[in-house]
């Protein structure tokens, strides 16, 4: 294992001390336990968002926290879901007096520790809702599965429905906004190599030099199918058709174009995923209406990519277009 | 023969030494159709019981357990804290009260937890998870009980179906957690969380039945 690191178990401690180091205009963190919280919470009479999970995912979740998104990030450890504690914290410290949306992305871990915080946090009179993310179109079968996993969706949510809050959105509203947004937006993500979660010092899968896997989760943990690798052009369609034909996504919709990076690819091969992509949607009279591209939910070192789409409205128009100001997303401001 | 407050620590610090010594073994399993972490979550959240346990003044085998529970719901994360700290939170409600434990007590204790574990994580035995290793051992712990067994004959009945289950999960396919988004591929491995509390049954045994 080669990595960036000084001690396995500082991995994660490090990495907040970092961001605290860096963004302290934006974000303060708390240790033991870690949270991410903007620099002003609580923001009185504002419905508060807090989202979290395992980390390796950056900049999701702590890069996302600031004016315009979210009030609270809480980073488990590599790839684990944070604990119910660690929620609860969090919660109260952003809590404004109207209510507090956790939103969750749909993984067994993190729904149970999500559920016994918010448990708690009503215990003590904080109004909680929750909205689960479940948009990734590879999970086909989810009657016999934990379900479709949150993966790419989450960042466009937490991006309209922070400038929902912003406005002072109701907590009814803004959950109402985030149900809408995962209604309408699909994923699916591919990998050409694996990562490696630095406690096991391995790579969590093998994959051949002339393997791809498609269909694969941000967690490494491997895909659907196995196959062998191809063209850019064609990995976009192989990842496009599914999502497309399973909204379905129709002709003169208007979306939200995602081309995302697992962490190991660099924008030159993105840009080309991108390419490929709008030829695909002009070729099925889907129009892009906004386009996000980059590495904003990753899996580590993994190379590869992950495609979503969300169908727009009027408002989510609007909203992606507010002014956010995070250490992961900025503009308007 | 009844389970004392002693026997109730070793069993708690005997799970810790077997998830220590079994670490990278789970890790490697949950590798093979997870995410690569199970056995350093449940080393990192047991060895924080250890560190917390050892230290324990004057309380009786309810408060051991319900310790051990919240010490691995705010330091394990991922399903299993919540899962394993529900389950000693079981074991924890149900001796409430308690200075030693009979066969019997045991049984129903361990049956309750896993009643607790089921509710929370929704699995049905042969989903591929925990519950494959720990609802047979608590059906034949209770069996055992009622047919008068001793106590080493009935912990030794327990043990023995937590690991035929364990290795009943091999062929599964996963309908649960993480490993279930592999759908057929699942099968073929064994599931990492039955792997964990089939050293939990056997540390049981093994605390049970020392001389103390």
């Amino acid at each position: 294992m080669k990595k960036l690191i000084n001690r396995v178990e500082d991995v994660v401690k490090e990495e907040l001390e970092g961001i605290v180091a860096a963004h302290s205009d934006l974000v303060r963190v708390h240790f033991a336990p870690n949270y991410v919280v903007r620099v002003d919470a609580p923001v009185s009479g504002k419905t508060a968002l807090v989202s979290g999970g395992g980390s390796g995912h950056e900049p999701m979740h702590g890069g996302f926290v600031g004016m315009g998104m979210l009030d609270a990030a809480c980073p488990g450890e590599v790839f684990t879901s944070p604990t119910p504690d660690q929620i609860l914290e969090a919660t109260k410290a952003v809590s404004g007096g109207a209510g507090v949306l956790h939103i969750v992305k749909n993984y067994t871990g993190d729904i149970l520790n999500f559920e016994m915080a918010a448990d708690l946090a009503k215990a003590d009179d904080i109004e909680v809702e929750a909205v689960v993310i479940n948009d990734d179109v590879a999970v086909q079968d989810s009657l016999y599965t934990a379900g479709r996993r949150g993966v790419g969706t989450t960042v466009l949510a937490e991006k309209i429905c922070g400038a929902a809050a912003e406005a002072h959105a109701s907590l009814k509203d803004v959950a109402e906004l985030c149900r809408r947004v995962n209604a309408n937006g699909r994923s699916m993500g591919m990998a050409l190599t694996s990562c490696t979660v630095p406690a096991a010092g391995k790579p969590t899968f093998d994959l051949g030099e002339q393997e791809m896997e498609i269909g694969i989760g941000i967690h490494g943990e491997p895909g659907r199918e196995r196959r062998a690798l191809a063209s850019a052009d064609e990995v976009v369609e192989m990842l496009t058709r599914p999502i497309v034909e399973d909204l379905p996504f129709k002709r003169g919709d208007s979306v939200l174009a995602f081309v995302n990076g697992m962490g190991g690819t660099p924008l030159i091969e993105l840009y080309i995923v991108y390419r490929a992509l709008s030829r695909y949607l002009d070729g099925v009279g889907v129009k892009i209406g906004r386009k996000l591209i980059g590495p904003y939910i990753t899996s580590l070192e993994m190379a590869g990519c992950s495609i979503t789409l969300l169908r727009l409205d009027d408002e989510m128009t609007r909203l992606w277009d507010a002014p956010v100001n995070t250490p992961g997303l900025r503009w308007g401001v | 023969m009844a389970v004392t407050y002693e026997q109730g620590l070793a069993f708690v610090q005997g799970f810790a030494a077997a998830i220590a010594e079994n670490k990278a073994y789970l890790t490697q399993l949950d590798s093979e159709i997870g995410d690569a972490d199970h056995g350093t979550n449940m080393d990192r959240g047991m060895q924080a019981v250890l560190a917390k346990v050892g230290s324990l003044e004057g309380a009786d085998l309810s408060q051991l357990f319900k310790t051990t529970a919240m010490t691995l719901i705010s330091t394990v994360g991922g399903a299993s804290g919540p899962l394993y700290g529900t389950l000693f939170l079981g074991l924890g409600t149900a001796v409430t009260g308690k200075t030693e434990l009979s066969t019997e007590d045991w049984g129903q204790a361990l049956a309750a937890a896993v009643q607790a574990v089921r509710a929370r994580g929704k699995a049905q035995p042969g989903d591929k998870t925990m519950i494959d290793a720990l609802q047979p051992a608590a059906d034949s712990l209770r069996e055992a009980a009622q047919d008068g067994a001793t106590l080493e004959a009935a912990l030794a009945t327990c043990e023995q179906a937590a690991e035929q289950g364990m290795q009943a999960t091999i062929p599964l396919v996963a309908r649960k957690g993480r490993a279930s988004y592999l759908g057929e591929r699942s099968a073929g491995h064994q599931d990492p969380g039955a792997t964990s509390s089939w050293l939990l049954v056997r540390a049981a045994r093994q605390a049970f039945t020392a001389d103390t």
